[in-house]
């Protein structure tokens, strides 16, 4: 069933052409590059270094075996996997208690905390990539809790850097939740906490949802900070990618065999959960 | 009962930071307890944003003051202080290195007028384009999303990959098929590096105009279109009268984002063009990442942050004042 339909009649046939060829342009557009990415990386290494060629003569999957041998591309993955998770659990609690106090409290500087909350969004990552880096080292030289290098740290920078887009979606979503719910529920007894996650966040789930997904998406592809807040230890995929490109040749085959293996939890999970980041936008964000 | 639980590690103050702003009040008129705990439920956030944001944000403008160069940068609170000498660096358009920033500023104004028009145009085709249901238009919308959920140095190097010029598929397409050209074109060197640094962007933050639009369409009354189409409108007209003025308030704050993202971008170039990117690609981030780190110099570099920072910032005092009243007089 559509949702909205302009009109109950048959749309003309300009409209339907016009869709058709604006569709269809867009289709090769987007689609290209994940057809060159996907062929490439079933392609012997000679092929893929030559002249390129729209149907792959000789296929292959070893691309696929020798990524993991010739970085630790496993060792990046578990470490994608753990700060990628760890933050996003993190951001998702903190921002649910911040947009219920924001969406259900009337407080002395609740416009301050939203407005400034919003305007990180604003600052050049690279304002700040070099006094956090020096901050980690500081704080790692006075106390002894080693966030420069170290895990730690980077889930502390991504929980962060999606905050302010989780707190702004969650007050939107919560404020479309009717406030005699959770009286109603206080009433019966509950806390305000016990309201919160009785009641608010049951109701909330597609705007939980949609913010986990974009916590998750926004650690797992981060380069900037990773680079440099990490060592060989604690490297994160999308760093190590680049490992490829780095060495004496450019294994392209293997590049991109490794780009589609690392692209496909992010992938997958945000087209089976899209339909719930859509509704929370709908129901949250953008009213 | 439960209690608000602060992730480990977080209760660490910034070095410098202002003090917390203001703590439980327990004097506030309502009920005694009420009155600080929505301050505890924002404490966390609250330490997070001064612990990663404010706090080095702070410390990086305090570093624009100081001579910040390689010999200091282990101890970097012993940098002595040179007042505006590194702002003065960096404006003085008559110096090579004011001179870089300002061709960088204008590269980057171009870049990012073209790639937010164009995203938005080519997401706002698309969501109107997909908003009746038809066969296959799940498959579609799915495709369409694919590049916004694509790790950043993934879908950049695949373009890379295209835009190589002897065996890249572009120069396949267009010189070898197509004959458009006489030689094969560079496209990540020289002055074409600037249409691949478009293309690039465009294809990764379209979907995101799309995704947003499309939730926004969602919103819109069916009454609106069943009342027009009784009155005789046909589609094109529910487009321009219906659709379009009722995504206004979502496109005011989709452009904004958009524009401050695609001026700040750091990834497409970065990975696009490796560690020097050519002239008409040298995109601000980039250009100032590379000044610090290239000449260890960081408090220049911290200058053109701040500068940086003071420009995006008054683009959207003025940009959010005066769309609104656009959309006052529309309305």
């Amino acid at each position: 069933m559509p949702e909205t339909r302009r009109s109950p009649t048959a749309p003309p046939r300009s409209f339907v052409w016009t869709r058709r060829v604006v569709l269809t342009l867009l289709t090769v557009f987007t689609g290209l590059p994940i057809y060159v990415m996907v062929t490439s990386s079933l392609k012997p290494l000679r092929e893929v270094a030559g002249e390129f060629r729209w149907i792959p003569h000789g296929l292959t999957v070893r691309p696929y075996v020798d990524i993991w041998r010739t970085i630790p591309l496993g060792r990046y993955f578990a470490n994608s996997l753990i700060v990628a998770g760890t933050a996003t659990a993190c951001s998702v609690v903190v921002a649910l208690f911040a947009a219920y106090a924001v969406s259900r409290y009337r407080f002395r500087g609740r416009r301050a905390f939203t407005v400034s909350v919003l305007a990180t969004q604003m600052f050049p990552g690279i304002l700040f990539l070099l006094p956090l880096f020096l901050l980690f080292v500081n704080i790692g030289n006075t106390t002894g809790v080693m966030l420069y290098g170290s895990r730690t740290g980077l889930i502390l920078t991504y929980l962060t850097f999606s905050l302010p887009f989780s707190i702004w979606m969650l007050v939107g979503y919560f404020d479309s939740i009717p406030r005699d719910l959770d009286q109603a529920a206080m009433v019966d007894g509950c806390g305000p906490v016990g309201a919160l996650f009785r009641v608010v966040i049951p109701a909330a789930v597609p705007g939980i949802v949609a913010v986990a997904i974009y916590a998750f998406m926004t650690a797992w592809s981060e380069v900037l900070f990773a680079s440099v807040m990490t060592d060989d230890r604690t490297r994160t995929v999308s760093v190590g990618l680049q490992s490829y490109a780095t060495l004496n040749d450019v294994y392209w085959n293997q590049v991109m065999a490794a780009s589609l293996v690392v692209s496909v939890p992010v992938v997958a999970g945000f087209l089976l959960l899209q339909r719930y980041l859509v509704a929370g936008l709908t129901a949250g964000a953008v009213k | 009962m439960t209690t608000t639980t602060t992730p480990s590690g977080v209760r660490r103050d910034g070095p410098g930071s202002a003090p917390p702003p203001r703590r439980r009040r327990f004097r506030l008129p309502d009920r005694i307890r009420r009155g600080g705990l929505p301050y505890l439920f924002l404490l966390p956030a609250l330490l997070l944003e001064l612990l990663v944001h404010i706090g080095p944000m702070l410390v990086g403008i305090l570093m624009s003051f100081k001579e910040l160069t390689q010999f200091y940068i282990r101890d970097w609170g012993r940098a002595p202080w040179v007042g505006l000498d590194n702002f003065r660096l960096t404006v003085d358009v008559n110096a090579p290195v004011g001179a870089a920033l300002l061709r960088s500023f204008a590269v980057t104004c171009a870049f990012t007028v073209l790639a937010v028009g164009l995203s938005w145009l080519l997401g706002a085709a698309a969501a109107i384009l997909t908003q009746d249901s038809f066969r296959g238009r799940g498959w579609l919308r799915a495709l369409f999303l694919t590049p916004y959920a694509l790790p950043a140095y993934a879908s950049v190097i695949v373009w890379a990959f295209m835009f190589q010029h002897d065996n890249g598929l572009v120069n396949h397409v267009v010189h070898d098929q197509l004959g458009l050209t006489g030689q094969r074109p560079f496209w990540l060197i020289g002055d074409n590096s600037f249409v691949a640094l478009v293309t690039v962007s465009v294809w990764r933050t379209w979907p995101f105009a799309f995704l947003i639009l499309t939730a926004g369409l969602q919103n819109i009354p069916r009454d609106l279109y069943e009342a027009s189409a009784i009155d005789g409108a046909g589609v094109w007209r529910q487009i321009r009268a219906i659709t379009l003025p009722s995504l206004a308030p979502i496109n005011q704050v989709l452009v904004l984002v958009l524009f401050l993202w695609t001026f700040n971008d750091f990834n497409v170039p970065y990975v696009l063009f490796g560690k020097s990117a050519p002239e008409a690609g040298d995109l601000i981030a980039v250009h100032i990442y590379q000044s610090s780190f290239v000449t260890w110099n960081f408090g220049t570099g911290s200058a053109m942050s701040v500068l940086l920072l003071l420009f995006l910032l008054l683009v959207t005092a003025v940009y959010l004042p005066v769309t609104a009243k656009w959309r006052g007089r529309d309305a």
